[in-house]
């Protein structure tokens, strides 16, 4: 049986990917996903606005009540031989690239055209077998309009593209007017892959103290079905891969997504509640339903409920959403 | 900067000062270092832990261990043990911590034990403290039998740095290497770094292995440190003097190895003028270089004197002293920057004298010798004061034990002088910068020395004087650039270029003063070129005028903004400097700017290297010349000259003056003669440095009064009244029906000291009350300063003339109750957003008008008693703290002896009151001496009783009437608060603290826990939570944190509380209450976040709530009246974590840099900490539950049956 994939011209001998997260940070972690079975690893995002953030707010704090009283020049030692963030995450690009077998993607987080080309050319330099761009753009400006901002999106995933030789995937929101041509507007401009979708972090509300409440929820597989309908409506049109990631907790989903159209499926929530090894319960399961239904490679069902190919295209479509309220009877 | 380095070929000119450059070879040159912090010496000790923690290696090859430790009589006694076990050890220290030392140094040169302490020279408490130079701590070393070696710059204090280790370890006697605290320590110039190499050269690695020889070790067993009897100690101690006899010698052929090493020749003694001199001045320390500035210019013109420099202090080498002499000399003058009171004169003198006594002298004659003293606490010694001492030489009959340099019209000991005589070289470029404490003016200037000093053939010399505030403190930069050395430690006052970065001090501060006739001056100025002339008052414009100045502005603050920097003008006018001074050809001053930004930020960050870069380029773009017309503008305003309505004589006479900057023309008779100072001054500032406060709306708040609790400045306040006190109110005073079941119909309101609020806005973080329909608007929000000034002046006007609430009727159990009574600390010069001071202030809103405080050196005695004006002060009936500072070491014991004496004249007062019972009303006497005074009205009655006993007392007129008389108030509670930061209660003043906490008083303690030395920039303490970095733990802390609270718990009689005001202020009131009404030692251990911890102070209040929430920092009392009813004692106040550790710590810059710098340990340490909180938690879980019921008493042996009859 043939588990292999190629995903961004990379040959992965599985489909899972390990999603942007923390396991990357912990060679002794990554070597036990590799062992469980991932195909590549994507490390955590650097972002990009974060960088610029914390390297500001750092100086500014280390700085801010300095040279302002006779008894202290400065309030913490002088860090001026250490290094920033950025140097920490290539340095760990490289560790991770000299410890595994598989391919690591390194992963950036912004929206801007801005230091991006700068970070993803020293990734390259590090050894990143490919990128992953993550697009987070929440417009609040009434100014702006929707395409505008997919300008924007667009010129900076071609600034990065024109920059680096390696293969860029680019992870987009949920939320553009049309993905499918978004994803083929990404594909003109260099990316050689699509990873649907961003999982925007939701604030709540306290409605005691009339407050906003930012938080961080792990996903669960509810969250598949609006990446299925996706991959399935794009997957027919794109030349190049397709990722998904979110809602991805066994292998049903795993083989749901395939069947959608993904050359690749990328977990992180599923693991950082069941830990690595669960990577090889998931693997197996694939397995075996491949087995179980006679295929001999993961090729074989890739895209077999695309919107090209499915037995109900309908069912993607609008009709769906009419189809199953009238067969809602009281 | 002069980093050590292994590397010989390292021998180049760098800018730095004397303390790095003094630095760098004791590192190379040690194994151990033993550190404690103390300003001036402190740099000196975090250099050697940055070093350390980066792995660079000693001479040898080796890192040395660097160790903080609890105190500097704990430094003393590991350099002790280190030198005892065969370690090269060194330590820096200053002022009090070198007193601290002082038992051990006799031990340490007893045995002969090579070793070299540096010390940054500073004065010692005596009226007052003093943080500033002069050579008191190391005269009072002289009997030690340490050698004390001078170094008068910072190229001889590099150099001299090692010629002391050097000899010391040829000649096994100790050595004290000193230099100017402050002038020389902290002052920047360009010198020639000493290599490897060169070290090499001087050291003799024959001494070190003897001395290494002499370790103690089992394997050769000896004993030291034996008890000696009448027979033989007297021997012992003469049987070194062979050691101290061939000291001198020593110390000279090191010097002159030195001097083959690197052509800089000293000598014990150095002779500067004329060959012939007949006037002589004998000096050490940098005053050397300005008085042979000064023997030059009347050398030149024909006079003949001389200057002997000093560098071997002790051992007095009398006969190369007497060498050094010209055989002319007629009149000697020896100055002294030190006082020794009583004694026939200080000890420069007396050794002079001395030599000129007992030696054979070729001197032609026998000359005069007077002495004299300057330069106490860094007060100026200037090129005028040198020449008056010459000029004093010529009389006939030269004062002795005169002064120079300040007006003595007590004693009139002092010399005049001449204000303005200058001897700046015509080559010599000055600059003056003003600036804004932190906003990078000293950090930029200290960059141009750099650039000019490393980068081109000229040297460079800059000094910084900063004021004494934590908030809003002003600097000043002096620079001098010129073709040879710089010898000039004083400040500039005649400069061609004089910058002021912030607009808001024109008017405010003469900052032209500064400026020589046809000097350049640049101003950050947000207005164009002409309109910034009209804003300009007229005392500007008519200097600008009369002095022929050409003005020059930049909107700094514009073009900072536009690059992303924020307030930060630094890189702006830092290139408009080197635009306009033409120090260097422009663009490759440029160049250099870019390039040294690089290397500044280059690692921490492209964005902030860019930003620098944009800064520099727009700078120029908008750099502008004001036309100087002929006349001032008729409309230009004149700065309206401070009032102080209200304050008394001596505060118009003599704090006045201060704030006007004129403390140094202050005559002696003005300064108080034992130190005691008017409370209550502070509020005559008004240092307008908001430049947003808070604003009230009345109809949305809730009248909860946490904005009160929480500034730190007592800026906001409120108050209820009766209606009618609203009479005459000034238009727009705001007030609201008085929310209050028991007092109806009264009238409330939130008022901001407008002028004196530091707009940290704390008071807006902490407003729970928000407008339902618009939560972002609340009940305070912050708005612009400037219009609503002469307003809200009015206002508090006002609101300050309302009667106080009667305390009697508040509730002091609650918050808002005890934020109707007065604040009796207010106006402080603590950091924008401190969270030390919202805990005085609430001790002194509690129980200010009965409080006792002894408050140990640290930021809290520095805001509370740094002149010129203190914060504390009294409520309307005249009540209120009293205060003093004695040591950072001795707090406990100092405020312990404070409660010993309050206890005594009670007890007296009792007494008597006892014996005159006969003679007075008897239901008063009883009344007086059983009066419950444990709540406000108690108090009150008791204040009532004992006016009702003056009046009875005052016609008896005995002996005891008149001794109750004088002792009646003591017959009144008072309360013993002492109060002191972390550095003193975990560490300095711990064993102090332990034993008052044990002795069972009646005494409070109030910890303000920073968990770093604040005040002296962020050092680790025992206090410092694991994971946190801090200076001395560069790679983050990696032990827990002390649990005072927990040690104190154990003697069973101590009642402890933790407290975090941000996280639950009716606790914090709570503790101080139980603390107070507890018969006997209270510690409240109080949370305060501070600018060491790195994140913006606003949000001071938060943080302290996710301390709380995350586990960092549990609430808990420990009530012993509760154990001894046989309950839990303990009361944990906060529930088990809500959130993670990280979640607190992430918000931190001391805990978040380690993931920057090292984000595997900081993983590790970040898990420790986790698992270290847990564990607490649980373990005052346990201390919380009941405690298990008493066992059943034994059964009782069955009772013998007694036959009923």
């Amino acid at each position: 049986m043939n588990l292999a994939t190629s995903y961004l011209g990379l040959e992965l001998t599985s489909p899972l990917i390990v999603g942007a997260s923390p396991f990357c940070d912990n060679l002794d972690l990554a070597r036990q996903l590799e062992g469980a079975g991932a195909g590549a690893l994507v490390m955590r995002s650097l972002f990009e606005e974060q960088i610029d953030a914390e390297e500001r707010a750092l100086l500014h704090h280390l700085e801010a009540s300095a040279e302002s009283n006779p008894e202290a020049s400065s309030y913490f030692p002088s860090f001026s031989e250490y290094q920033f963030t950025p140097a920490h995450y290539l340095r760990q690009l490289e560790r991770l690239r000299a410890t595994l077998k598989i391919p690591v993607i390194a992963s950036l987080n912004g929206c801007r055209p801005g230091g991006w080309t700068d970070y993803a050319v020293r990734m390259e330099s590090a050894g990143a077998s490919a990128l992953e761009l993550n697009l987070y753009q929440l417009i609040t400006d009434p100014a702006i309009s929707a395409e505008d901002g997919e300008a924007e999106l667009l010129e900076t995933v071609a600034r990065v593209t024109g920059s680096v030789r390696i293969p860029v995937a680019v992870k987009i929101s949920p939320f553009h007017t049309s993905p499918t041509q978004f994803a083929l507007a990404l594909e003109q401009v260099g990316a050689r892959g699509v990873v649907l979708f961003n999982r925007f972090y939701q604030p709540d509300f306290d409605i005691e103290e009339l407050e906003v409440q930012p938080q961080l929820k792990l996903s669960d597989p509810s969250e598949l079905l609006l990446r299925l309908r996706w991959l399935a409506i794009i997957s027919p049109h794109l030349r190049g891969s397709l990722a998904a990631t979110g809602g991805v907790h066994s292998a049903t989903e795993v083989v749901k997504a395939i069947l959608a159209g993904a050359h690749a499926v990328q977990l992180v929530s599923v693991l950082l509640k069941q830990g690595p090894n669960y990577l090889a319960i998931v693997l197996n399961g694939l397995r075996l339903w491949m087995e179980e239904h006679g295929y001999e490679s993961v090729t074989e069902f890739r895209g077999a409920m695309n919107l090209r190919r499915c037995p109900d295209p309908a069912a993607y479509e609008r009709s769906n959403y009419q189809h199953i309220l009238q067969s809602w009877k009281v | 900067m002069p980093t050590p380095s292994a590397d010989s070929t390292y021998t180049t000119y760098t800018t730095c000062d004397a303390n790095e450059a003094v630095a760098s070879v004791a590192y190379r040159l040690n194994e151990l270092i033993a550190i404690y912090p103390i300003t001036p010496s402190s740099a000196m000790a975090e250099s050697c832990d940055e070093w350390a923690a980066l792995g660079r290696p000693n001479l040898w090859g080796e890192v040395p261990q660097v160790v903080e430790m609890q105190s500097e009589g704990g430094v003393a006694g590991a350099v002790h043990g280190g030198l005892l076990g065969g370690a090269l050890t060194t330590t820096f220290t200053a002022s009090q911590g070198l007193l601290l030392m002082i038992p051990n140094l006799y031990k340490i040169a007893g045995e002969l034990l090579p070793f070299t302490m540096h010390v940054s020279a500073r004065a010692l408490a005596a009226q007052g403290l003093s943080i500033f130079g002069d050579h008191q701590d190391v005269m009072a070393a002289r009997a030690t039998g340490c050698a004390l070696l001078c170094s008068n710059s910072g190229q001889e204090a590099h150099d001299l740095a090692l010629v002391a280790h050097a000899a010391s370890y040829r000649s096994r006697i100790p050595f004290i290497h000193f230099f100017d605290g402050f002038r020389t320590s902290h002052e920047v110039s360009k010198l020639s770094l000493l290599s490897d190499d060169d070290l090499r050269a001087v050291i003799d690695e024959g001494d070190i292995a003897a001395f290494r020889g002499r370790a103690m070790t089992p394997d050769h067993p000896t004993l030291r440190g034996t008890a000696q009897n009448p027979d033989v100690y007297f021997q012992g101690r003469e049987a070194v003097n062979r050691f101290y006899d061939a000291l001198p010698g020593i110390v000279q052929a090191t010097m002159d190895r030195l001097a083959a090493v690197t052509g800089r020749a000293y000598r014990l003694f150095d002779y500067f003028g004329h060959p012939e001199a007949e006037r002589v001045v004998v000096a050490m320390g940098s005053s050397v270089e300005t008085l042979a500035a000064v023997v030059d210019a009347l050398a030149a013109r024909g006079e003949r004197v001389g200057l002997v420099a000093v560098r071997l202090f002790l051992p007095f080498a009398g006969h190369a002293f007497l060498a050094a002499l010209p055989r002319t000399v007629r009149a000697l003058a020896v100055l002294d920057r030190t006082k020794e009171p009583g004694s026939l004169g200080e000890p420069l003198y007396l050794n002079v004298v001395g030599a000129l006594a007992e030696g054979r002298s070729t001197l032609a004659g026998s000359p005069r010798v007077v002495g004299g003293r300057y330069g106490l606490g860094s007060k100026e010694f200037t090129p005028g004061m040198a020449r008056a001492v010459f000029s004093h030489l010529e009389a006939a009959e030269p004062r002795n034990h005169f002064t120079v340099g300040i007006n003595d019209d007590v004693t009139g000991r002092s010399l005049a002088f001449d204000s303005e005589y200058d001897l700046e070289a015509a080559d010599v470029r000055r600059c003056v910068f003003v600036g804004l404490g932190a906003d990078g003016t000293v950090g930029a200037n200290k960059n141009s020395i750099k650039i000019i000093g490393e980068q081109t053939a000229n040297f460079a010399q800059g000094y910084f004087v900063y004021d004494s505030k934590k908030s809003g403190s002003m600097t000043i930069s002096h620079l001098r650039f010129g073709p040879r050395p710089i010898r000039a430690p004083y400040l500039i006052r005649q400069a061609d270029f004089v910058a002021c970065s912030q607009f808001s001090f024109v008017g405010r501060t003469d900052v032209l003063r500064y400026a020589a006739p046809g000097a350049i001056v640049l101003l950050n100025s947000s207005f164009g070129a002409e309109e910034t002339w009209s804003h300009l008052p007229r005392e500007w414009q008519a200097t600008l005028i009369e002095k022929k100045l050409r003005l020059f502005i930049i909107d700094a603050t514009a073009v900072a903004q536009a690059c992303g920097m924020g307030r930060r003008t630094n890189t702006v006018l830092q290139t408009c400097f080197f635009a306009l001074s033409g120090v260097l050809p422009q663009e490759e001053a440029i160049k250099q700017i870019k390039k040294s930004i690089e290397k500044t930020y280059g690692k921490k960050g492209e964005q902030v290297v860019k930003m620098n870069w944009a800064a520099v380029d727009s700078a120029l773009a908008g750099l502008r010349e004001v036309t100087i017309p002929a006349a001032c503008d008729a409309t230009a305003v004149l700065t309206v000259p401070p009032r102080y309505p209200g304050a008394s004589e001596f505060v118009r006479r003599v704090t006045a003056r201060l704030l006007a900057e004129e403390g140094d023309l202050m005559p002696v008779s003005a300064i108080p003669l034992d130190g005691c100072w008017p409370t209550g001054t502070a509020r005559f500032e008004k240092r307008n440095l908001a430049l947003e406060i808070p604003a009230w709306d009345a109809a949305i708040c809730i009248q909860c009064n946490k904005c009160v609790l929480v500034c730190p400045h007592a800026a906001i306040r409120a108050k209820f009244f009766e209606p009618a006190a609203l009479a005459g109110a000034p238009a727009g005073f705001l007030s609201a029906p008085f929310r209050s079941a028991d007092l109806p119909g009264r009238r409330y309101t939130i008022q901001v000291a407008p002028e004196d609020c530091t707009g940290c806005s704390l008071c807006v973080q902490v407003c729970p009350a928000k407008d339902k329909t618009n939560p972002r608007h609340k009940a305070i929000d912050m708005v612009a300063q400037p219009p609503r000034l002469a307003a809200e002046r009015a206002h508090w006007d006002f609101f300050l003339a309302l009667p106080d609430p009667d305390r009697a009727t508040l509730d002091a159990k609650s918050v808002k109750g005890t934020q109707f009574m007065a604040p009796l600390i207010e106006f402080s010069g603590a950091c924008a957003g401190c969270g030390e001071t919202p805990y005085l202030k609430l001790l002194t809103q509690m129980m200010g008008d009965r409080l006792l405080i002894a408050n140990a050196t640290g930021c809290s005695s520095i805001y509370g008693g740094n002149l010129p004006t203190t914060p504390y002060c009294s409520d309307q009936n005249g009540r209120g703290p009293a205060w003093a500072n004695s040591l950072f070491e001795d707090n406990a014991e100092f405020g312990f002896g404070l409660h010993l004496a309050v206890d005594q004249r009670a007890a007296t007062a009792r007494g008597i009151l006892g014996r005159l019972a006969a003679s007075l009303d008897p239901r008063l006497v009883q009344a007086l001496l059983g009066a419950d005074q444990s709540s406000e009205a108690g108090i009150a009655a008791q204040r009532s009783r004992v006016a009702a006993l003056r009046q009875a007392l005052e016609p008896l007129q005995t002996v005891d009437s008149l001794r109750l008389l004088a002792l009646a108030d003591a017959l009144v509670k008072k309360s013993v608060w002492i109060v002191g930061g972390d550095g003193w209660a975990y560490d300095i003043g711990y064993g102090g603290l332990d034993h008052v906490l044990a002795s069972g008083a009646n005494v409070k303690v109030l910890v303000l826990d920073t968990e770093v030395y604040s005040n002296t920039g962020g050092q680790a303490s025992k206090s410092t939570a694991l994971g946190a970095v801090a200076k001395f733990a560069s790679g983050g802390k990696a032990t827990a944190k002390k649990d005072l609270g927990l040690i104190a718990m154990q003697y069973g009689n101590v009642y402890v509380a933790r407290v975090a005001m941000g996280a639950k202020d009716s606790q914090t009131v709570t503790a101080f209450r139980e603390a107070e009404s507890f018969p006997g030692p209270a510690l409240i251990i109080a949370y305060s976040h501070c600018i060491a911890h790195g994140f913006p102070l606003h949000l001071g209040l938060e943080q302290q709530k996710l301390a709380v929430d995350s586990g960092y920092w549990p609430l808990f009392r420990y009530d012993p009246r509760l154990a001894d009813r046989g309950e839990s004692g303990f009361k944990l106040d906060s529930g088990p974590p809500r959130i993670g550790l990280d979640k607190f710590m992430a918000n931190e810059t001391r805990f978040s840099i380690l993931r920057h710098v090292d984000p595997a340990r900081a993983a590790e340490l970040g898990a420790a900490a986790q698992e270290q909180a847990r564990r607490r938690y649980a373990h005052y879980q346990l201390l919380a539950s009941p405690p298990p019921p008493p066992p059943a008493p034994a059964a009782a042996p069955a009772p013998t049956p007694n036959p009923t009859p």
